[in-house]
């Protein structure tokens, strides 16, 4: 039992970005537990102005390493959406193929190499080659895969090139869609090892019921596309994400937190399996079973196996639409002609791995940035985190004060933030100025 | 006696950490680095991490004053460093920032609460230490990545790659984006990049920064200069190439106040 303790996490290891946890402990009771978001700022949002619309997508992406295809595809929304610029079917359909990429990477990546290490009792997932080198070798075969499939679609992984404003300026390669469907269909058996490896691991047994916040969309299980859906109000157009966003502060915190309708909510892998269970495919229903996923899940642990539904998910999602692509047959697109910049605003929002994810700018008429606004999924679970640690470390008093560290970076990590994407508190007291 | 295998760290700074994540990239090369270094060090991928270590690898740019402490304290403790990526190197956009003034910058992400925060004009990690071995790229290239390791791990020196992207290019057979009628900073960007933007039928946005005795002001000139190149001048059109936006756009990765050359030390000359 621990009657006084100051936990001070300096630093939290096997998260992207730089985070700290705080917990107090008087007396044999809780008083205060934190997530601190450490991170230098970069101040994306002071130097995209005056920059051209060509160029957002291109700075977007190097928001964050992991998810640079939905910063870039975010942005490209809202610059579209300002323009009025429609893009072909077909690259609709190769940007949904991306994010499928890069979900299945980041996933992996943060299944294997950042929450495993905890339950196989190993520093890094780079200890366990001497031991259990054929979960190393899955995780890196999975992950090689993952980014294999955004290289056919958009270059690499990380930043993804030729993903710009109205389309590609590349024919893809029907040949290598191809080889990348085989190697998808010969994927399966991993997936199905990775069910097995996450069944074999117990995640503690916690609920808290939440507001759950995520795309939604009536015919795809939404990562590129799609409105807003609350588990608490519904659907609301993703233009006006201001009226349901807001921001607040708490007196023990230099940090901003969003309320959509409860005073806190929840993005991520869980929220999007709560509310889109019915469009998953077999292959993921089979996972969300074998994993005792139930519907709807209130336990934060659980986005980890949400995680390993969802890249089941993107590998069968992905062979459907390559198979799509190469019945229709893949077309050249004059990825420019359509693009008029013209004064207004534009707002995108998409499913970052991590979440639902808000990219806004205000242009002049010749489509110039004059103000941007970021809102990334962790800034948004960051009260939801908090609320999470305190309803779920009073029970842990009672342990070694390493122990009690341990179990609540495991639940920290559980929502895989990602804290380089951080840009800013939430900060959304204000409208953009419309020229 | 078996030799001690030298003891490698990450370390990362203000970025997108996907430098880092193009290391974890490596796969089956990663596992048979593992037989020539031993990890100490790694937030991102492990837990714990040791204060010892021979050769540190820094991603990233300093803005903060205990990201400029905690750079100092690793150049004491290693004998090799290596700036990984651009953000290490040039600045990357970390230093677009660094054309207004700090309170500005501040002001106008955090409000009212900007006092709570404090933050330094960014500068590469290269432009605050010297470094034994530079690696540009936003992000960094694998193959450069596994190439410089293994000069490192066998006491080479590594000099930075030192033609523009369009020797790659043409290498690589690529079509021009220019003859498409895209700018491109490919002429005067340093290479390494297997020239992968323009593969893709993209422009080189010169992430890799200028290429040594680089002529920035004819680049500026060919690009937006009413010439007989009937190509150039559908170019230009198109782009309503001025040369205050060139110019512009030359900046997303060099930073505005920086040195392109950085004091190196011996290994990368």
């Amino acid at each position: 039992m621990v009657h006084e303790a100051n936990i001070h996490v300096h630093h939290l290891t096997r998260v992207e970005g730089h985070g700290d946890i705080i917990a107090v402990i008087q007396g044999g009771e809780l008083k205060e537990v934190r997530f601190s978001v450490v991170e230098a700022p970069r101040f994306f949002e002071a130097f995209l102005r005056g920059r051209s619309y060509g160029e957002l997508a291109h700075l977007a992406s190097r928001i964050c390493g992991i998810c640079a295809v939905s910063h870039r595809a975010a942005a490209l929304k809202a610059v579209e959406s300002a323009f009025g610029v429609r893009i072909s079917d077909q690259s609709a359909l190769l940007r949904r193929l991306a994010f499928h990429g890069e979900v299945l990477s980041s996933h992996v990546l943060h299944l294997y190499f950042l929450v495993a290490p905890d339950f196989l009792g190993a520093p890094s997932i780079l200890h366990l080659a001497g031991t259990d080198r054929e979960t190393v070798k899955r995780a890196m075969r999975l992950k090689g895969l993952a980014y294999d499939l955004c290289k056919e679609v958009v270059g690499r992984h990380t930043h993804p090139v030729a993903m710009n404003v109205g389309g590609f300026p590349f024919v893809h390669d029907e040949a290598g869609f191809l080889r990348m469907k085989e190697r998808l269909v010969d994927a399966v058996e991993d997936v199905r090892e990775t069910v097995s490896l996450f069944q074999g691991l117990s995640l503690p047994s916690f609920e808290r019921e939440t507001e759950y916040v995520s795309l939604k969309h009536p015919a795809v299980y939404p990562f590129y596309e799609g409105d807003l859906f609350s588990s608490e109000s519904g659907s609301l157009a993703p233009d006006s994400y201001r009226n349901a966003v807001r921001e607040y502060v708490q007196p023990h915190s230099t940090a901003k937190y969003a309320r959509w309708n409860r005073p806190e909510y929840m993005v991520g892998a869980l929220s999007r399996v709560n509310n889109n269970r019915d469009l998953l495919g077999p292959l993921a229903l089979e996972a969300a079973d074998r994993l005792g996923l139930e519907r709807p899940c209130h336990n934060p642990f659980m986005n980890n196996v949400a995680q390993v539904v969802e890249c089941a998910h993107c590998l069968e999602e992905s062979v459907a639409i390559i198979e799509q692509l190469l019945e229709t047959g893949l077309r050249p697109e004059d990825e420019e002609a359509e693009v008029r910049p013209c004064a207004g605003r534009g707002v995108g929002a998409v499913e970052a791995p991590r979440g639902t994810l808000f990219h806004e700018y205000a242009f002049d008429e010749e489509g110039r940035c004059l103000e941007a606004n970021l809102v990334i999924p962790t800034a948004q679970n960051l009260a939801n985190l908090e609320a999470d640690l305190k309803a779920y470390a009073p029970a842990l008093v009672d342990r070694e004060v390493s122990s009690i560290e341990q179990a609540l970076e495991i639940l920290v990590r559980a929502y895989d933030p990602c804290i380089s994407c951080s840009t800013h508190v939430i900060r959304l007291d204000r409208e953009l100025s419309i020229p | 006696m078996e030799r001690k295998k030298p003891r490698i760290a990450f370390f990362d700074f203000a970025c997108c950490e996907g430098c880092q994540l193009t290391v974890l990239q490596m796969e089956e090369t990663l596992l048979d680095l593992l037989e020539h270094v031993e990890v100490v060090a790694w937030r991102e991928a492990m837990s714990g991490g040791s204060d010892e270590y021979d050769i540190a690898v820094c991603e990233g740019s300093i803005s903060t004053r205990e990201d400029e402490e905690r750079i100092q304290r690793i150049r004491e403790t290693a004998g090799t460093v290596v700036a990984l990526g651009t953000c290490a190197n040039i600045g990357c956009h970390n230093a677009l920032k660094n054309r207004w003034s700090m309170e500005e910058v501040l002001e106008l992400v955090y409000g009212e609460e900007a006092g709570l925060f404090e933050t330094l004009p960014a500068r590469p990690v290269a432009g605050v230490i010297p470094v034994d071995y530079r690696i540009l790229g936003c992000p960094a290239s694998l193959p450069e990545i596994e190439t410089v390791f293994k000069r490192i791990i066998t006491g080479q020196p590594y000099p930075l790659p030192n033609d523009p992207v369009c020797v790659e290019c043409k290498r690589n057979d690529h079509l021009c984006v220019l003859e498409k009628g895209v700018m491109c900073l490919g002429p005067v960007t340093r290479c390494g990049c297997d020239a992968i933007c323009t593969a893709y039928g993209d422009a080189c946005q010169g992430c890799r920064g200028l290429v040594d005795q680089a002529n920035l002001e004819a680049a500026v000139r060919v690009i937006t200069a009413s010439h007989s190149h009937s190509i150039m001048d559908a170019v230009a059109r198109r782009f309503r190439a001025e040369p205050e936006r060139i110019r512009t756009w030359f900046s997303l990765y060099n930073g505005p106040d920086l040195p392109v050359e950085q004091e190196m030390t011996e290994h990368g000359s």
